[in-house]
């Protein structure tokens, strides 16, 4: 009895996930024990996600091992997670997504002891939390939500919760819901459960946390007790060590007007490279959306298009799935050349042709399917199809996912000849080396420009600093 | 690309086979009769079908089922507006013609403005131009004029004069959906309408084009059909319905929108008229008949789904 | 959130009153046992039809082949149920599990259950017209003694209509199943993410619309005692409409039982209530659009207010 009270809930050994030739994760060896409270940090891509969803058995390792102590599977094994994008059913009330995910309540008059159980968890770890368990979860505030996804996770749903998983948490609660969090998250590590505590706020993961695990590239790289850590240690165990990217362009003074200002702050002068960059998901791909939005039109069009768009989430923003390669670059430039509304082929040809050697798309035939093209070539189309636009603003969504470091690199030269012709690249990145290429960077935390940094003051250091919140959650 | 993996080969191919069948049985005769008949009947059905088939491409959950209202309130006002008078006949096709574009412009103000899905938002609609339809027509059967009918019946170069129309019609929506900026659009809009968005295509301004172009499709096809059989009645587009979905699936356009294919509606149109007469030769009831079509149509969407599967 | 906005079955309730309390005061006579009786004949069998269609919309599908469907029943059951009533009940049963294939159908392949429907739509109907090429047959005794039962205090139209609502409500509102059920409709991936099969909860839903469009067959020929092959084909507009005027949506698996059952009482009251206002019967249909897309109008108004406050 005592064996299996400190037995390891789950147990990683050398457990690794490719996609396709991604190591999203490269071989990881951790224990998590009754009574742990871990922090795991890392920047973008580090392989935080992929490996929560390795242990929450939302996807099985490439190779490696996963042991849970009870059973096989995650969910009998107690473990739980709360994702930081909703998942609750909008349209059931709170006491009936629980039942969603308890299946062993049954038969009449089930909803009785699910409202006991939903509020108690919620009393237990939010007390006064002033949520009624038969209301509708749309007709909830979102930190409502995400209290009641955090009380399910917490909830004991006929197995009790040995280890829970909290992603990004707090995202959407205010400082004193945080705090009834944290310290729920002590009382149930004290009882024995285990908790994977995931935050971009340092000063929760240094209060909740005993034990603190670095994640980058896809590998531990520090695990230590929290004690041994400081916050600045841990800024500098996530970056890059060989962050040299000293740029020695020095500051561009020959730039133009301001020609984009948005009410969030974010504004470009003419032939600026503007950064953007922090965590992903804190509102960059948003504003930047927004803006292409409210400066183009769903229902008028001229011959010149004022911005263009390079989409990052390429299935979702950007390739048109059953066309060539040809027809996907010219998309945007048909209305140039367009004689009486038909589409001038031959001119759309040449501009292909042209831009397929410019930004090296690597295809014997323009006229191939976009699909039978690499993930990085697909992006170079998108390139292509924004540079091939007369557009003076270009709006970049993290565009070189999936791209090889030579194309990169002929596409930062490519970029920066364009910006020298007097176009306007806004360019959200989740590579800091990338962002710190820019002439100016905005970093955004939690839907705000948390700091605005030109020149000398863009390092990896100080975007990271801004990215996380170093002070204390009061 | 050989000529066998063009996706519209097919419904050409099922409409010989459906054509060699019945002239088997009849041992050839009345081969040019029945050539003529599938090319009259089909060119209703071809022609609601490319209207219908604009609309689908613009993606899933788009489609117009207020087609045969359409089809019977155009048909009912231009026979009206006519009233067997020679030389009406401009007037009333000026009639339809802007009957389809004011039901396209009332679909389309429902679905854009009450954020309707189009499915509903046609429906309900239909149902209103339907009522439109039985109130001005009153039960009165008024003849085309004389003239209209003529050409409506007619041939020309021993093709009949409407499955010209057709032609003609499919011909033009070829080259606007291949070589014309505006079928870029659409064609973009319907693979991925955030995408299209993104790339700076007017994505509302193509979608309002495209519902009143099926609706002004519609209405010519209620005008000609109306002019064809003698005068309009009010279930005279009651079968266009499922006709118009039928011709577009059948005819190799993707029902997930994006694709669409010009020449398979003209011949899935013919296949569904030869079809119906092969099992009518062949003896089989009406029952027989409907059962096979649903039949066809579903093995067709999921023949459809298993080749998107694969690619 | 408004009070409306939280309350979805309050605007369906409120649109029956208002219509109900028109009828009256145009025709006074209506309130009586009698009248009522009239005035809700054939609301069973459409409302039956509108809880079928409210399973399907519930986990974001649509149904266009339901009014063939529920005539394709009525012409089983005017046959072989009358005749030879153990395989009119076996043909039943196996029309029931054929909507349940169905749905596994549409799911497991991803087909779009528009153009599916549409095309059994073809197929039901024909079935019908193969057994019974013209209209005829006869219903079952018992089915007839059932529907024309003349219950005390109200008539049976409006009993039934409550029985109906009360069992519907307990299958969907409370039971843990209905609730996984609509649950598929507001998030399909966290239910699968919780252990579930969505492919047997969606065959399941359908199976629930096949076995209530069988009823809605059943429960019109009890009343007509006679059917022909397109008895129930204007069933699919109404169920459609029915559902939405209670308060449902096409996404997001927000449907109400209670409220389907009411929109298809409105619709049937709309339909005498439009003859008493003496409206010539070539308005009906075009006013039944016209109420569709008033009610969904105020839904619209409503649900902006709701999102200002």
């Amino acid at each position: 009895m005592t064996d299996h009270k400190s037995a390891p809930v789950v147990t990683l050994l050398d457990a690794a996930k490719h996609f396709g030739p991604v190591r999203a994760l490269d071989g990881v060896s951790l224990a998590v024990k009754p009574g742990d409270c871990i922090g795991l940090v890392g920047h973008n891509g580090a392989g935080k996600s992929t490996l929560v969803n390795l242990i929450n058995g939302g996807l099985s390792p490439s190779s490696g091992e996963i042991r849970f102590s009870d059973g096989t599977a995650a969910l009998e094994a107690g473990v739980r997670s709360v994702f930081q994008e909703l998942s609750l059913c909008p349209n059931l009330t709170v006491a009936e997504n629980l039942r969603i995910s308890h299946k062993a309540l049954k038969g009449p008059g089930w909803r009785r002891p699910a409202r006991v159980e939903i509020l108690q968890s919620l009393d237990r770890i939010f007390p006064a939390h002033g949520i009624d368990p038969n209301a509708e979860v749309d007709t909830l505030s979102i930190a409502e939500r995400q209290m009641v996804e955090i009380a399910i996770g917490f909830a004991p749903r006929g197995t009790a919760a040995r280890l829970v998983i909290l992603d990004e948490p707090t995202s959407s609660l205010d400082a004193g819901i945080a705090d009834q969090l944290l310290a729920h998250i002590k009382r149930f590590c004290a009882d024995g459960g285990a908790v994977v505590f995931i935050s971009h706020m340092m000063g929760e993961v240094f209060e909740v946390a005993n034990r603190i695990i670095v994640l980058k590239d896809g590998r531990i790289v520090a695990e230590r007790a929290t004690a041994d850590f400081t916050r600045q240690g841990l800024v500098d165990a996530m970056g890059h060590v060989t962050a040299e990217t000293a740029d020695a362009e020095g500051i561009r003074q020959d730039l133009g007007p301001e020609i984009v200002r948005t009410d969030q702050g974010l504004s470009a002068r003419k032939g600026e490279i503007v950064g953007l960059s922090g965590l992903a998901g804190h509102g960059q791909a948003a504003a930047l959306a927004r803006l292409y939005l409210s400066r183009s039109s769903s229902w008028r069009y001229g011959r010149t298009p004022d911005v263009a768009f390079v989409a990052g989430d390429r299935p979702r923003d950007g390739v048109l799935p059953l066309w060539s390669i040809l027809r996907n670059i010219s998309i945007s430039a048909l209305r140039q050349g367009a004689r009486r509304g038909l589409v001038d082929r031959h001119a759309e040809a040449d501009v292909a042709a042209q831009w397929k050697d410019r930004i090296g798309i690597r295809t014997d035939d323009v006229r191939n399917q976009i699909l039978s093209l690499s993930g990085g070539n697909q992006q170079k189309v998108l390139f292509a199809r924004a540079l091939a636009s007369p557009a003076s603003v270009v709006i970049m969504d993290d565009p070189m996912r999936g791209v090889d470091v030579g194309t990169k690199q002929d596409v930062y030269a490519m970029i920066r000849a364009e910006a020298a012709r007097g176009r306007t690249f806004l360019w959200y990145s989740t590579e800091t080396e990338e962002v710190c290429q820019c002439d100016r960077v905005f970093v955004f935390r939690n839907h705000e420009i948390s700091a605005e940094l030109t020149g000398a003051d863009i390092t990896e250091e100080n975007i990271l600093a801004a990215s996380f919140e170093l002070q204390e959650a009061s | 690309m050989t000529v066998l993996t063009k996706p519209w080969i097919w419904s050409c191919v099922a409409a010989a086979v459906a054509y060699a069948l019945i002239l088997g049985l009849t041992s050839g005769r009345g081969a040019g009769e029945l050539a003529y008949a599938a090319l009259s009947f089909g060119a209703f059905a071809a022609i609601v079908g490319l209207g219908q088939m604009l609309v689908i491409t613009l993606g899933p959950g788009n489609v117009d089922l207020s087609v045969p209202a359409t089809m019977t309130l155009a048909a009912t006002l231009a026979l009206k507006a006519m009233g067997t008078d020679p030389g009406t006949a401009m007037l009333g096709l000026v009639i339809a013609l802007f009957v389809g574009f004011g039901v396209g412009i009332a679909n389309y103000a429902l679905i854009y403005f009450l954020r309707l899905p189009p499915i509903i938002a046609t429906l309900a609609a239909s149902l209103v131009y339907q009522s439109l339809a039985i109130w001005s027509n009153r039960g009165l059967r008024i003849k085309p004029p004389s003239g209209l009918a003529d050409f409506a019946t007619g041939r020309f170069l021993g093709l009949p004069n409407v499955a010209w129309v057709g032609l003609f019609l499919a011909i033009v929506v070829w080259v606007v959906l291949e070589r014309s900026v505006w079928g870029r659009w659409l064609l973009a809009t319907g693979q991925n309408m955030r995408a299209a968005r993104l790339a700076g295509v007017p994505v509302e301004l193509v979608r309002a084009l495209t519902y009143i172009s099926v609706a002004v499709f519609s209405a010519l096809t209620g005008y000609l059909l109306a002019s064809f059989s003698g005068g309009a009645a009010l279930n005279m587009g009651a079968e266009y319905l499922l006709m118009s979905i039928a011709v577009v699936v059948v005819g190799g356009s993707s029902i997930a929108g994006g694709n669409s294919n010009v020449p398979g509606v003209w011949g899935a149109a013919l296949f569904m008229f030869l079809v119906v007469s092969m099992l009518n030769s062949y003896g089989a009831g009406a029952g027989v008949r409907n059962v096979l079509t649903g039949t066809i149509i579903i093995g067709i969407v999921i023949a459809a789904s298993t080749r998107r599967v694969r690619a | 959130m408004s009070f409306l906005a939280r309350h979805r079955i309050i605007l369906p309730v409120v649109s029956l009153a208002v219509l109900l309390a028109a009828t009256f005061y145009m025709q006074p006579r209506a309130m009586s046992y009698f009248g009522l009786n009239l005035l809700f004949n054939l609301a069973v069998p459409i409302a039956l039809a509108t809880i079928a269609q409210m399973m399907i919309i519930m986990v974001n599908d649509i149904d266009l082949s339901l009014g063939a469907f529920v005539s394709l029943v009525a012409c089983v059951t005017a046959t072989f149920l009358h005749d030879t009533p153990m395989l009119g009940l076996l043909i039943l049963m196996a029309l029931i599990l054929a909507y349940a294939a169905l749905g596994a159908l549409i799911h497991t392949l991803d087909l779009p259950a528009i153009v599916v429907t549409l095309g059994m739509s073809f197929v039901w109907g024909g079935l019908a017209l193969f057994i019974l090429p013209s209209p005829g047959g006869a219903s079952p005794d018992w089915l007839r003694s059932l529907m024309t039962v003349k219950p005390p205090f109200a008539p049976m139209a409006v009993v039934a209509s409550i029985i109906i609502a009360v069992v519907t409500h307990l299958l969907i509102m409370r039971s843990g199943i209905g609730t996984v059920l609509r649950g598929v409709g507001g998030n399909a991936r966290s239910v699968e993410r919780a252990g579930w099969s969505v492919i047997r909860l969606k065959a399941l839903a359908y199976g629930l619309a096949g076995l209530f469009g069988v009823l809605a067959g059943m429960a019109l020929v009890g009343l007509t005692t006679a059917a022909d092959a397109n008895i129930a084909l204007r069933y699919t507009l109404l169920s459609i409409a029915g559902v939405i005027l209670g308060g449902g949506e096409f996404i997001g698996g927000k449907v109400s039982p209670t409220g389907a059952v009411i929109g298809a009482l409105t619709l049937t009251l709309a339909a005498s209530f439009l003859s008493f206002m003496r409206l010539s019967p070539d308005w009906q249909i075009g006013a039944q659009g016209a109420i569709l897309i008033l009610v969904l109008t105020a839904r619209l108004i409503f649900r902006q207010k709701g999102a200002e406050a």
